[in-house]
């Protein structure tokens, strides 16, 4: 079953973010051999050079909805003021709101995050916000009528893949009717996959690809792990047990009690 | 008088209007949007918007983001 954010049907449940691959040529074959469901993009200054026109050609090129954000910014006042530069270049309410609070970690700021996510909606954003696992930050969110949740793994691009899984699925399992996309901290597919196989709705992830030594065939692995992940939780994973449980059955077994 | 444009201070000759100033920093014809003192200023009123000395414009365009 595709998923639909806002009247808007997805291709895939991969979130494919669009920075730091070797070579426009790349992230072109990436994109293709992916196929992911959404692109992020962000805002850079621009001069007389050109340098974004080149890469706006290639991703509008693919048709797939894109995702703007606000990184870099840690105060409300400049990831609103990003997000509506966003929303005029790129002609979408969508926004990934990034509101960093630390350095080390980009640990996203959970106050400024809610008060942002307050702002950006009562001007009529759909709002992504890239937030941490917190239970509590998640209901504000939703509260201000964010139906999109984007936990983190781990920190962005550290590749640790899902630090607390414990918070996770309780969001998973709190939030049964918001989209849940894992944001940032992905490394390998089976990152990826065991996000879906909990029941998240999809991945966001680009360092992974994009610094992984053949970006076009990770894109590749991770929109299988993803499909693989999504349609294993869908199917109804068994519950793991602490013994064995035969998987022949043995009526009928030959020599049955005959041994000894 | 002097205009702040992307954090670079630059001399420019009066009057102008926002569109006059994306003109003479070639960036007119690309795909950018833009802020005057911090309010974004939507395309169809770069005409309208004056200039004037002190002002601050930031001009982005789309980039690689994840």
């Amino acid at each position: 079953m595709p998923l639909i954010l806002h009247d808007t049907q997805l291709q895939s449940r991969l979130f494919l973010g669009t920075a730091g691959y070797p070579s426009p040529d790349i992230l072109q074959k990436s994109i293709d051999s992916s196929k992911p469901g959404l692109l992020t993009v962000s805002l850079r200054r621009e001069s007389a050079a050109g340098k974004g026109q080149e890469f706006w050609k290639i991703i509008q090129s693919f048709n797939i909805p894109v995702l703007p954000n606000t990184a870099g910014c840690s105060s409300v006042q400049e990831a609103v003021m990003t997000a509506e530069m966003a929303r005029e270049i790129f002609e979408t309410n969508w926004i990934k709101l990034e509101v960093i609070g630390d350095d080390y970690t980009l640990q996203p700021d959970p106050f400024r995050l809610v008060e942002a996510a307050e702002t950006l909606i009562d001007k009529g954003f759909t709002v992504f916000p890239y937030m941490t696992d917190d239970l509590i930050l998640a209901e504000r969110l939703s509260n201000l009528g964010c139906d999109i949740l984007m936990p983190w793994g781990s920190p962005i691009g550290s590749g640790r893949g899902l630090n607390n899984i414990y918070a996770l699925k309780q969001l998973r399992a709190r939030f049964p009717d918001h989209c849940l996309v894992i944001d940032a901290g992905i490394g390998a597919p089976s990152h990826a996959a065991q996000a879906m196989e909990m029941g998240y709705d999809a991945v966001l992830l680009n360092t992974a690809v994009s610094k992984s030594l053949d970006p076009v065939k990770m894109a590749t692995a991770f929109s299988l792990a993803i499909q693989a992940g999504h349609d294993a939780y869908k199917a109804g994973i068994i519950a793991a047990q602490e013994n064995a449980t035969p998987s022949t059955p043995l009526t009928d077994k030959p020599f049955w009690h005959q041994h000894g | 008088m002097q205009v702040t444009i992307n954090g670079q201070p630059k001399t420019f000759t009066a009057p102008l209007t926002l569109y006059d100033i994306l003109e003479q920093e070639e960036v007119i014809a690309m795909m950018i949007a833009v802020a005057h003192n911090m309010t974004v200023i939507p395309k169809d009123q770069w005409h309208e918007k004056t200039i004037t000395d002190g002002d601050q414009i930031e001009i982005v365009a789309p980039m690689q983001g994840g």
